[in-house]
């Protein structure tokens, strides 16, 4: 089948496992939410689909082959936003992004989207609301604004899938807007997102996964 | 590819520029201990010139250990490095753009100021030129190498201090044929086996270091 999907994924921490025989399917231009109590494993689910996280057992597709085939056409489609927002404090908010930029263009020409780097840059400060602050350093944004320019990597080249951990974090109401209009943007281009969030809203037409659905039956 | 590590390189260097003292750390440390041993051992100058290539390749070693702690620890725990990992390139290629951004950025200021503390320490005006060739040929490998152990301590308590008992034992060829180098220099003998030797240290580390360091960091990451 067409899109991202996992099979029997079993996840192992610290020797605890997190979550086992997890499956989940979904669609060009879908939206996969994944919700559970703190714990339960939505984070490392996340890390699992980027390929930060070898799963104990189970595998990931893209279209029906395993990820695991080709690795870098799989971090080539992919965006990941964690946590941490990757952001340096000495350096400005655009000249953050022009890294992630310059990865984001070179491998593929084709994928680019339109314009130079600096402009795509621009382009995706301004759809997070940061225009202004371009050429302010990272160290005296706020939480909120720096959470924008963490999600404007987003923006930086077309991908075809999102992997967002609770991406509503420290933002307002405008920021959260901004988001819910870009990933609703990334989903008609037929891209895929797969976000883990505590309440809504949620995306139209958006499947739910609860990991506490799949947690590890206690045994000893 | 090509592109891309240069960016990952040059974003090294902005970074190095903005944060302007943290780069020249390492270089005033140099400084500073090698400025230490006339006041050490005495200013008796036959005793300074003999010793001389020992102080300024051990003073050089531990300048680029206390580099090192900078290389990836910040960027592990800004997350960075996991996203430079899910970059569409070898996670190779990105280890080696930072590590030559650091060796440029460390070896660069100490080969600046070796020839001014060699000069201090009164060396064979002879072997001048022989101490920089050394330096210039050993620290890649002392780039090379230490990046393998900033990865390996990625996350560990006390890391800079395991980084030192993990790195320095394996600065010591380089150390050996740095300082026999500059000796032979000194001493009016050929320098050229020694400069060979050097060279080779580091290119077998530039080829063993990356995968390796890229192999850590994988580790440090899940």
């Amino acid at each position: 089948m067409n899109g991202f999907a996992g099979e029997d994924l079993v996840c192992e921490r610290g020797a605890r496992i997190v979550f086992t025989r997890l499956r989940f399917a979904v669609g060009l231009g879908g939206a996969l939410v994944l919700v559970g109590p703190n714990g339960s494993g939505k984070s490392s689910l996340l890390r699992t689909m980027a390929g930060l996280l070898a799963p104990l057992a189970g595998r990931l597709t893209w279209d029906g082959a395993d990820v695991r085939g080709d690795p870098f056409a799989h971090h080539q489609r992919l965006r990941f936003v964690a946590h941490t927002d990757a952001m340096k404090p000495t350096l400005t908010a655009i000249e953050n992004l022009r890294l992630w930029a310059a990865l984001a263009v070179s491998i593929d020409e084709r994928s680019t989207g339109e314009g130079n780097a600096d402009t795509r840059c621009r382009h995706a400060l301004a759809a997070f609301g940061l225009a202004a602050l371009a050429e302010v350093p990272a160290r005296y944004l706020s939480a909120g604004q720096r959470r924008r320019l963490t999600l404007a990597r987003l923006l930086l080249a077309p991908s075809r899938l999102w992997l967002l951990d609770e991406p509503r974090t420290a933002l307002d109401s405008d920021g959260a807007a901004r988001l819910d209009a870009a990933v609703a943007a990334h989903r008609q281009g037929g891209g895929i997102v797969v976000m883990a969030l505590h309440g809504g809203p949620y995306p139209d037409g958006a499947r739910f996964l609860d990991l506490a659905d799949y947690r590890a039956a206690a045994t000893c | 590819m090509l592109t891309a590590a240069l960016a990952i390189a040059g974003r090294e260097f902005r970074l190095a520029v903005r944060q302007g003292f943290d780069s020249l750390l390492a270089v005033v440390f140099f400084v500073l201990a090698c400025v230490l041993f006339p006041f050490g051992v005495g200013p008796e100058p036959a005793v300074l010139a003999r010793i001389a290539p020992g102080i300024v390749w051990v003073a050089a070693l531990l300048a680029t250990l206390l580099s090192l702690d900078r290389l990836f620890q910040t960027d592990y725990d800004d997350g960075t490095l996991e996203l430079l990992a899910l970059a569409p390139l070898p996670l190779t290629a990105v280890v080696a753009a930072k590590v030559a951004a650091h060796w440029m950025m460390t070896a660069g200021p100490l080969l600046i100021a070796a020839p001014l503390l060699a000069l201090l320490l009164g060396l064979a005006a002879d072997a001048f030129p022989a101490l920089l060739a050394t330096l210039a040929l050993g620290t890649p490998a002392l780039s090379v190498i230490g990046a393998i152990g900033a990865a390996l301590v990625l996350g560990a308590r006390r890391a800079g201090v395991l980084l030192a008992l993990l790195i320095l034992p394996l600065y010591i060829p380089v150390l050996i044929f740095g300082v026999a180098a500059v000796d032979a220099a000194a001493f009016g003998l050929t320098v050229r086996p020694h400069l060979m030797l050097l060279a080779g240290l580091s290119l077998a580390a530039a080829v063993i270091g990356p995968p390796t360091t890229a192999a850590a960091i994988r580790l440090a990451l899940r």
